[in-house]
């Protein structure tokens, strides 16, 4: 039976991860291999880089991190960050990754998505979608019910700062025709709150598309993860914090799930 | 012993590479067909689409049918559809190696595709190349094809509501769908016995 993934992120920047709220006051938290091998112990699915590095440096130290990982860690590894142009992507993945994340770049030029699917095949091409909910009406969107009344989806770029006006539902959809093999949908409004996953957010991306979704943001509690799976129908959920600050392991979490019902792979 | 990654321009070499260094065994990655006559066993990796694949095969393609004949070979992922005459991903008829009897077919519409994440197998023979993997054991998938053979091959499948062929091997053709390079403790475990076979 296929088991949902439970992917840890590490945020790196200039070859090391760092952690901290919302990209401030970020800490050194050490080594990015050293990390991806105490998360594959603990029986991580998979592992996602965030390179958040600003220069162009930062992100050929990158490629180097992506190299000494995956010569060490015989499970996926998917980058993201930083990726503007197919030539980014190429290189990624013969370092070693097995998947690049991308987000800005896919909505200021669709072509990435598409060029990259195409040459590299679709399974190596995420999409990732940073969404918020919008509570005002707008024509031509995709609107649901939720408990604190009618919204739709908003999909924001550059690491949450700008927002597009684009319906993430269509958004989702129409990265799926143009070859993203998964979807990575942060929810803007869960990520950092400890609250819990969009659960309305990642149901409605899950069931308009056809390619699997990881669900994102706001993951704090052993439930959450539950939730994500059983009332969501994600297919793998990534969280950061949870992880870093030693709050549960992996493992912890897995074997919750199992008890639970949900399959996983221990 | 020899063991040649054959690098085709599709996927993910090195990942392939450093599984079989950690194996124990000492690889080179080629595309010269001296080279891959010379070598005592064959990995065909691939990650990619069918036809681009059989494209950029087109000058290995005799050495490597002719090598299957001969010496253990190991196709992972692309690389065991590429063993079949046909592929429903490619347009261009029976182009595949047919080195096993069968199609490659789309998986159904109604799932998620591609098939991506851990999938447990369901072990249907004995095989050297399953030495010390129980049956249910967990290998990373990514695939929006599978194989349907029309030969007796298959050593475990996987479920995703159709039985998707795991392993199959014929003769001293070994082949995984999904990616052992990939798949942990388990997955070095497989690279491991086809080291082992190569060894005998």
């Amino acid at each position: 039976m296929l088991t949902k993934r439970i992917i840890p992120c590490l945020d790196v920047k200039d070859g090391r991860v760092v952690k901290g709220v919302h990209f401030k006051n970020l800490r050194d938290a050490g080594s990015p291999v050293e990390l991806a091998q105490v998360y594959n112990e603990q029986g991580a699915d998979e592992l996602v880089f965030l390179d958040i590095s600003a220069s162009h440096e930062g992100r050929k130290t990158m490629v180097k991190v992506v190299e000494a990982t995956a010569d060490q860690i015989f499970i996926p590894l998917t980058v993201g960050g930083g990726i503007s142009e197919v030539e980014d992507i190429r290189l990624i993945l013969k370092a070693g990754a097995d998947k690049v994340a991308i987000n800005t770049a896919g909505i200021k030029n669709p072509d990435i998505l598409s060029g990259g699917a195409r040459r590299f095949g679709n399974q190596c091409i995420v999409s990732a979608i940073d969404a918020r909910r919008v509570y005002e009406n707008r024509e031509n969107r995709y609107v649901i019910e939720t408990s604190r009344g009618k919204c739709w989806f908003e999909v924001y770029i550059y690491g949450g700062r700008e927002p597009t006006g684009i319906d993430a539902v269509e958004w989702a959809k129409r990265v799926e025709k143009l070859g993203a093999g998964e979807i990575l949908l942060t929810s803007m409004d869960a990520d950092g709150t400890k609250d819990g996953f969009d659960i309305e957010l990642t149901r409605t991306i899950s069931e308009a598309v056809n390619i699997p979704v990881i669900a994102s943001g706001g993951a704090g509690e052993l439930e959450h993860f539950y939730e994500a799976f059983a009332f969501a129908r994600a297919d793998a959920a990534l969280a950061a914090s949870i992880f870093h600050y030693h709050e549960y392991t992996v493992g912890e979490i897995k074997r919750y799930l199992n008890e639970k019902g949900i399959p996983v792979r221990l | 012993m020899r063991i040649a990654i054959v690098d085709y321009g599709m996927g993910n070499l090195r990942s392939v590479y450093r599984a079989f260094e950690y194996a124990g065994a000492k690889p080179v990655i080629t595309s010269s067909v001296e080279e891959i006559e010379a070598s005592d066993a064959l990995i065909l990796p691939g990650v990619g689409a069918f036809e681009d694949a059989m494209a950029n095969l087109l000058p290995l393609r005799e050495v490597i049918i002719d090598s299957a004949r001969k010496k253990p070979i190991l196709g992972i992922c692309l690389g065991l559809q590429l063993f079949f005459s046909e592929s429903e991903e490619s347009r261009l008829g029976e182009n595949g190696l047919g080195i096993i009897k069968g199609k490659v077919v789309r998986l159904p519409e109604n799932l998620k595709i591609p098939h991506i994440g851990w999938n447990s197998i369901e072990i249907k023979k004995k095989s050297r190349i399953l030495e010390g993997i129980k049956h249910g054991g967990y290998f990373y998938f990514v695939h929006s094809y599978y194989a349907v053979p029309q030969e007796d091959v298959v050593v475990a499948t996987t479920d995703y509501s159709v039985d998707v062929p795991a392993i199959l091997e014929k003769d001293s053709v070994f082949a995984t769908q999904f990616h052992p390079e990939k798949s942990g403790k388990a997955g070095l475990r497989i690279i491991k016995n086809f080291v082992e076979i190569v060894r005998e």
